[in-house]
């Protein structure tokens, strides 16, 4: 992975001939405005994600809870790509992508705690939320069935003959599964308008990307059925954002699915019940201190003049009291009511 | 005012657990991440991370002290200015983890309350094991977890037979997600014990084909709902080649793992698959209750040479009953155990639903209503012999279950009793169940979709007219 500062985005031949045309230079130069906005988006997400570790402990949360916390610069680099109509699909690791799709802290906070004010009345949790509006279509709790479901919203858009795209995010561990594959083939035969992204953590669970996976270049996934195909340091947000520019010209282009491979690392354990004795003290350490994708934005605003600690410290300020608000809602928000428990079955 | 560091929930199930080791002094300097302290519970050893910056203050709870109270302040975190004597929390005495857990105040405690982990957990219950017709008189009895004794049969198993062998997700090198294989990697090493991909179609087929060239797979998935992935290799493969080959081949293997709802894991983590597996010819389903039952019958199956379904539950793994000591103790599959034998009214379940029943008993008999309670232990093929016979004698029958109602387990029960005992019957046969809702997240919502104690107290009388 590339170090501070020194993001690249590497593109190698795959099947698909036109390959070279989306494979630009190895970032996009942000100007202040994009990055300021990137660090506050990213922000954002590590702060909501540490509160809701905390209110995890406190006991607020229950369940799985699986935290974004080090893979900020995906979905914040990716989003700046999309235009309206775009739409997004994930699996648990889930909080970051509607947070950075423009869902409210306070609705996805009060889901977290099963209130009625949840994004989904408190009836889905962690794992499932959804919001129509934002089009962000979950949230979804079984292990590559987003594949499937994201090549479907694919599927909608070419069958509208709109210029939409479809994002289906997804995990090293999932890319193994089987219905990823069959989804991997339809969208090439079909030439579907569909970005897979791979949220290449190098864990799945406990298990490393070495010990699950006979071929570890995910970029490559789609070789044989001439699916192209980008490594990306997913650490850095300009990086994202160029590999995500080259893939959403290639899907409104018509030419079919492209699958970006999203170099990342999470900081916390797989959940919060996984006490991540597979890995290194050290690697983690290492990770934060070098490629951590917020302190990258940090230290290039603070480089280049274009935020003083103070204005980046007001920054932080706003940020820590949007997450305390949606904090202090979502364990002041009542539980749904009893009658929920029979609604929203069948319509 | 200082920040209260609080004894974390690392799991949907965790209570309490044990402050093993401080990581940090009274004085020292913390920021958001940093690892400060260890603590234990039945699964794992656990780091809590400070979610803030500041300066520990004062360590509330000494290293070392065990049972540590979910939410109890464990130290206290200083934000700038403010001095470790201006902390008013009192220091909580380190040997008495119950008062440390009392001067818990506020908002978090009363929510930790309310949680449907607190209320499902049900205290040790007493479980007249030796009472048991398989078990020899004068037996010795030793306390055992459900997790332990599913480690124990497998163990024993393997040193049986090499044919043996276990796979699935984090079987190995994680010990089990839910730590059922603990040790089994150290004693019998990688080619017997195998950490799969997330694949659960493609490993339950490999699983098969194994079965069908004569090794003995214990496949185990991390949960039930991830069998859905794998459903078609179980009944269209595992279950029905011995009849498709007439005979020929058929398939030995054990498909394992928590079954049902934990605890706030949401509709797709939640679901109880016994009536589903119970459907199908060609498969025998196992679903225990005691830590007893549950070696007996896994070693059961793992000798038996058709497919198994074997149905565990996560609340369940930390529970502790009576295990005999015996060199090779396995039970009868498709045989039901009476855990209280009574004359008023037949209660019939197995698995977690037994918590419920458990729990019921103590207020029928304040109402001086003398239960008989069958627990199934294998829902195919069904001991329906011993439920029969029962109602012949109490007239009665009220069965329990988690899952969904419609076509249930219950439904088969009190189908087969109208037909085979339609004279003997007193009153309609009541099939307590789960809510016809996929599993609500909120706790509120969660608690109302299970079955309860209540509801169980409520038919039982019914059934009895009281
Ligand atoms: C079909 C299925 N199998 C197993 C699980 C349990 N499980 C949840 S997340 C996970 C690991 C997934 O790892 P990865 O795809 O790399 O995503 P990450 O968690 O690293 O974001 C597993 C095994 C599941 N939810 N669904
Ligand atoms: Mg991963």
């Amino acid at each position: 992975m590339a170090s501070r500062n020194t993001a690249s985005v590497s593109s190698r031949k795959t099947g698909s001939k036109s390959i070279d045309e989306f494979a630009p230079g190895a970032i996009v130069e942000f100007d202040r405005d994009q990055e300021l906005k990137a660090y506050r988006e990213m922000l954002l997400i590590r702060r909501f994600e540490e509160k809701a570790g905390q209110l995890y402990g406190m006991g607020f949360i229950g369940g799985f809870c699986h935290l974004y916390i080090g893979q900020e610069a995906v979905v914040v680099g990716m989003q700046l790509a999309l235009k309206e109509g775009d739409q997004v699909i994930t699996g648990y690791r889930d909080h970051g992508h509607m947070l950075a799709c423009g869902m409210s802290a306070r609705g996805v906070m009060a889901e977290l705690t099963g209130r009625r004010g949840g994004l989904s009345k408190g009836k889905g949790g962690s794992m499932h939320m959804f919001s129509k509006e934002k089009n962000f279509y979950g949230g979804h709790g079984i292990v590559g069935a987003q594949v499937s479901l994201g090549t479907g919203l694919a599927f909608a858009n070419a069958y509208r003959q709109n210029d939409n795209v479809s994002l289906a995010y997804f995990g090293d561990g999932a890319a193994n599964q089987g219905q990823v594959y069959e989804s991997f083939n339809m969208a090439a035969l079909w030439k579907l308008p569909v970005i897979y992204i791979i949220e290449n953590n190098r864990y799945a669970m406990g298990t490393s990307v070495a010990r699950a996976s006979a071929g570890v270049d995910f970029s490559q996934r789609g070789t044989a059925i001439g699916i192209p195909g980008l490594q990306v340091d997913g650490m850095d947000v300009r990086a994202v954002k160029a590999a995500a520019d080259a893939a959403v010209a290639h899907c409104r282009d018509g030419k079919g699915p492209i699958i970006l491979e999203m170099q990342t690392y999470r900081y916390r354990g797989h959940s919060m019940s996984d006490p991540a004795k597979y890995r290194s003290k050290d690697e983690v350490q290492k990770m934060r201190s070098e490629h951590d994708p917020i302190e990258q934005v940090k230290a290039r605003l603070l480089e280049k003049g274009w935020a003083s600690e103070d204005e980046l410290k007001a920054i932080d300020k706003d940020v820590r009291d949007i997450v305390a608000d949606s904090a202090d809602f979502a364990q002041a928000d009542p539980e749904p009511d009893v009658s929920e428990l029979y609604t929203d079955i069948l319509l | 005012m200082p920040v209260e560091i609080l004894m974390p929930a690392l799991s949907p199930t965790m209570e309490e657990g044990t402050l093993s080791k401080w990581l940090k002094n009274e004085g020292d300097k913390v920021t958001s991440g940093d690892v400060i302290a260890e603590i234990e519970t039945d699964k794992a050893t656990m780091e809590v991370e400070a979610v803030d910056e500041g300066v520990i203050g004062k360590l509330l709870v000494a290293a070392g002290t065990e049972n540590v109270k979910v939410n109890t302040p464990i130290a206290l975190l200083l934000q700038d200015g403010e001095s470790a004597d201006a902390a008013a929390a009192p220091k909580a005495d380190a040997d008495t983890p119950a008062a440390a857990a009392d001067s818990t105040g506020g908002k978090a405690r009363e929510a930790a309350a309310e949680t449907p982990v607190a209320a499902k957990v049900p205290a040790a219950p007493k479980v007249d094991v030796a009472a048991d017709p398989d078990i020899p008189a004068g037996t010795e009895m030793v306390p055992t977890t459900v997790r332990e004794a599913l480690r124990d049969a497998m163990a024993e198993e393997m040193r049986r037979d090499p044919d043996v062998f276990v796979m699935g997700e984090e079987v190995a090198e994680y010990q089990g997600a839910y730590k059922i294989t603990q040790g089994l990697l150290q004693e019998f090493g990688d080619r017997r014990v195998v950490d799969t991909p997330i694949t659960e179609h493609g490993f339950a087929g490999v699983g098969v084909g194994a079965a069908m060239a004569g090794l003995k797979p214990i496949v185990e998935f991390m949960t039930f709902n991830f069998a859905m992935q794998a459903i078609d290799q179980i009944i269209n493969s595992a279950a029905k080649t011995l009849y498709m080959s007439g005979g020929q081949m058929g398939a030995p293997i054990v498909f394992r793992g928590p079954n049902g709802a934990a605890a706030r894991v949401g509709a797709q983590h939640s679901q109880d698959y016994a009536a589903w597996y119970s459907q199908i010819p060609g498969l025998k389903v196992i679903q225990p209750y005691t830590a007893a039952d549950a070696k007996g019958l896994l070693k059961a199956a793992i000798r038996d040479p058709n497919p198994i379904i074997f149905l565990e539950n996560e609340i369940l793994y930390g529970q502790t009953f009576d295990v005999p000591k015996l060199d090779d103790f396995v039970l009868p599959i498709g045989k039901a155990r009476i855990h209280r034998p009574g004359k008023d009214v037949t209660i019939v379940s197995w698995g977690i639903g037994m918590t419920y029943v458990v729990k019921a008993l103590a207020e029928l008999e304040k109402d001086g209503i003398d239960a008989e309670v069958i627990d199934l232990r294998t829902i195919r093929p069904m001991d329906l012999p011993a439920v029969i016979e029962s109602v012949k004698k109490t007239g009665r029958l009220v069965t329990v279950e988690e899952g969904f109602p419609q076509s249930s387990v219950g439904d088969f029960i009190a189908n087969r009793v109208q037909q085979e005992a339609f004279d003997y019957l007193d009153a309609p046969v009541i099939t307590i169940a789960g809510k016809d809702v996929p599993m609500p997240y909120a706790a509120n919502l969660e608690k109302l979709a299970l079955p309860n104690v209540g509801e169980v107290v409520q038919a039982v009388k019914a059934v009895c007219y009281k």
